[in-house]
């Protein structure tokens, strides 16, 4: 795969660096953190990002939207990971639009995409059930009742899931998984929003005697496994490449304090303890650049060692990301820990998006399956 | 496309022809040929391996063919590389003039320097050793005493060298010497290029903790080296010398990748497998298809895991190179530093998951492999050491790349 970008996906890399820098810089996400609005996203925002066409960068042309590929709207992610953005495009245009768009029929295509693509309608998806992720051996039910299925069950650290407009639920039919689509107002839904520690939107979701019509199913009944791991490698590539726009900041942000901090008469990047420790960081960071461009290109330039690679990002990426937002931190002593300054925002994203489907030990483990141990 | 094709068919031919079968089969580390005067071939069919490829240049592909080099660029080096990989070939000649004097000569050696000493690096004619440290200057390289002094047509040297790879069985060495005994200790250096066929130059091998001695100390008494040998001008050789410390620490990052497969970029339907492992479920057995010792199992997960995003690195970085054209990129400074650990790492897991297998010494009860594993283990703790230690690899990166204050 290639490992430096295109002229198309430099050119989106940049819009979304001019974007976050001016539009969303780190003091829109605070603003939003602190203006206690329950989405923890701006809709304007929002909607500047869909008018710029990311929400239909992976959505087919004939739905809107632009098919410029995973690495195309994983470089963007990238960007906006430096500064926190705040959106529901993960979760709509990234999770729920590859879901529909691998599993759905026509008209679910040209219903939702479509949507999806203009910016008009958020999704998200309720796939886990505990605190670790864990995408198999759904308890959460779906029992065909004549032409309808009813729903039991309760989900998770469902992203976006206190305000998306429609849910995609993973539920167990009996002899696989199958998804399903309902409006988070349907009866028998009940949302409970849960205030995360990165002031981003997540909750969790019960089903009770939800009816669904078999128009809502999405995919073949039972058929759906295979598709879920397809899209949630997607998923954690682009998930991986936000989070290493955030190592990157956070990191930078961290070398600029070295060189202006003075302590004993000197610059405390003069300090051989401090020095050896960036540089290594540094290291990481660079071999964490090689895992995320190689995933994200796997997916368009058809690789067939995708899991892995996906894994492999996802793994290194949340070590390194754990690494260096410890380490800004530290390296930034007393202002590091107060509210004021923005490194801990990084440390708690940091921990959040790890968790996002699948952490450190569950891809390191997952890789090692993969390579036949 | 086509050009490259009928090149690809062209190489595939000539080295059909040309490769004898013998040099197509696994080598150990004594079947390595290195060249020079006193070379001595353990098979006639690696002097004709050798000087088949050195007539054709293909010894060093990249390089000038006014200098009896290839001439080939990026892409049809690529393509030679990959035609003696699909053969299994063996390098026809490995050498420190290849990897390091030969790439820092190209860019610093005058015209008649090239042409005095490439071809010969190429053809495999003279066999060079590096003559940098010393006794009193290891991580402090620039307080080097060696002095050469002038005396009109030459230059007279005295001091000595230490950790001058195989100096024993060399013809030549590149050499750091102080000039300028006056100048501050960065500007007083030159590179010198000194024969070692000379009653002034004596070596004597040093016994390491793995029982072999890849290492010499040098002695120059009164040696002699013609003044036309001095590189990159009087009193320049610093920069000279860390444009090749770049050369040789790339080449020591190299170490224990050669079968790097994780980074091809190529498609490929072979199933993804794991050295480490492999060799550890020989040792630990396996548990429902786990390896059985979870502990191992996780150094070994990140070991794996690290091995692939390093070679991406490493290909990362051609990539960006070419795309560039310039240097190297950001991403090589880590090579050395990351590279060696990495290394040093495998053979700490390979011992863990061997046990006291990989503790023995000599005899029969031990398997060659292992044995070879032991003394191998020992000789990576130099690889951190060599060409720069880790730290000093840390302070190049804090204060070059990361530019933080001194």
């Amino acid at each position: 795969m290639s490992l430096v970008l295109n002229e198309e996906q430099s050119y989106l890399k940049d819009t979304a660096r001019d974007f976050a820098k001016n539009k969303t810089p780190v003091s829109h996400f605070r603003g939003v953190r602190d203006s206690e609005n329950p989405e923890c996203f701006d809709r304007e925002i929002w909607k500047e990002m869909a008018n710029l066409g990311w929400s239909g960068i992976l959505i087919p042309e004939e739905y809107g939207g632009s098919d410029f590929g995973v690495a195309g709207i994983g470089v963007i992610f990238e960007e906006l990971g430096r500064t926190l953005t705040p959106s529901p495009m993960f979760s709509t245009a990234v999770v729920c639009a590859s879901l529909i768009k691998e599993a759905g029929n026509e008209d679910q295509k040209k219903e939702y995409l479509t949507k999806i693509a203009s910016g008009e309608m958020t999704l998200a998806f309720a796939l886990e059930e505990s605190s670790r992720h864990s995408p198999t051996n759904l308890e959460t039910t779906a029992k065909k009742d004549g032409d309808s299925y009813i729903i039991n069950g309760k989900k998770t650290f469902v992203l976006d899931g206190g305000f998306a407009d429609f849910l995609i639920i993973a539920a167990d039919t009996g002899k696989g998984t199958s998804l399903f689509i309902a409006s988070k107002d349907a009866k028998g839904i009940d949302i409970k929003v849960t205030p995360m520690v990165d002031s981003r939107n997540a909750a969790n979701i019960s089903f009770k005697d939800l009816k669904l019509s078999s128009s809502n199913l999405i995919g073949e009944e039972n058929g759906s496994d295979q598709i879920i791991e397809e899209v949630l490698d997607i998923s954690r590539s682009v998930i991986s490449a936000e989070m290493f726009g955030g190592i990157q900041e956070a990191f930078d942000v961290t070398l600029n304090y070295l060189k202006e901090r003075d302590q004993f008469g000197t610059k405390i990047g003069s300090f051989q303890a401090l020095q050896h420790r960036a540089a290594i960081m540094f290291s990481e960071i660079e071999l964490c650049k090689s895992c995320v461009l190689e995933s994200l290109t796997s997916f368009d330039e058809g690789s067939n060692d995708i899991p892995r690679l996906a894994s492999l990002a996802k793994a290194k990426i949340g070590e390194v990301f754990h690494l260096v937002s410890n380490e800004a931190v530290q390296m930034h002593g007393g202002i590091g820990v107060t509210d004021e300054y923005d490194i801990g925002f990084y440390l708690k994203r940091a921990r959040v998006a790890e968790q996002i489907f699948g952490n450190v030990q569950f891809h390191k483990d997952r890789y090692a399956e993969l390579t036949g141990y | 496309m086509s050009d490259l094709n009928a090149f690809r068919n062209e190489t595939r031919d000539w080295l059909e022809a040309n490769c004898p079968e013998s040099m197509r089969t696994p080598m150990s580390q004594g079947d390595v040929v290195w060249g020079g005067r006193k070379v001595e071939f353990k098979d006639p069919d690696q002097k004709l391996w050798m000087d088949r490829m050195g007539e054709k240049g293909w010894t060093c592909p990249t390089w000038p063919k006014e200098y009896g080099g290839g001439g080939l660029n990026f892409e049809e080096n690529k393509v030679l590389q990959e035609e003696l990989m699909r053969i299994k070939a063996r390098p026809a000649l490995n050498s420190f003039g290849i990897w390091m004097l030969g790439p820092a000569l190209l860019e610093y050696g005058t015209e008649e320097q090239k042409m005095q000493h490439i071809p010969k690096i190429v053809k495999g004619e003279i066999r060079w050793c590096q003559g940098y440290s010393e006794p009193g200057s290891g991580s402090d390289l620039a307080s080097l005493k060696t002095k050469a002094e002038d005396q009109g047509d030459e230059y007279l040297i005295n001091g000595q060298k230490v950790w001058t790879s195989y100096a024993d069985e060399c013809d030549m060495i590149f050499t750091l010497v102080r000039t300028g005994p006056l100048e501050p200790k960065h500007e007083g250096i030159s590179f010198l290029l000194i024969d070692m066929d000379q009653e002034g130059v004596t070596t004597k091998p040093i016994k390491l903790i793995s029982g072999k001695s890849p290492f010499c100390e040098t002695f120059f008494d009164n040696a002699t080296a013609p003044k036309e040998n001095l590189v990159g001008g009087l009193n320049k050789g610093w920069s000279v010398a860390k444009r090749l410390l770049q050369f040789e620490r790339n080449m020591i990052a190299g170490m224990g990748f050669g079968s790097a497969s994780s980074g091809s970029s190529k498609k490929s339907d072979a199933k993804p497998s794991s050295g480490l492992a492999t060799m550890a479920k020989r040792y630990v057995g396996e548990k429902e298809d786990k390896l059985n010792d979870s502990g191992l199992r996780n150094k070994i997960i990140d070991h794996d895991m690290n091995s692939q995003a390093f070679a991406l690195t490493l290909r990362r970085a051609a990539e960006e190179s070419k795309k560039s054209n310039q240097g190297p990129s950001a991403a090589s400074s880590i090579f050395k530093y990351y590279g060696t650990e990495h290394n040093k790492l495998r053979y700490e897991i390979m011992l863990e998951a061997m046990g006291t297998n990989a503790l023995g010494w000599d005899g029969a009860e031990f398997g060659p492999e292992e044995l070879a594993i032991t003394r191998e283990w020992l000789r990576t703790k130099a690889n951190s050491i060599e060409g720069g230690t880790s730290e000093v690899q840390l302070n190049v990166i804090s204060k070059r790349v990361l530019e933080l204050p001194q």
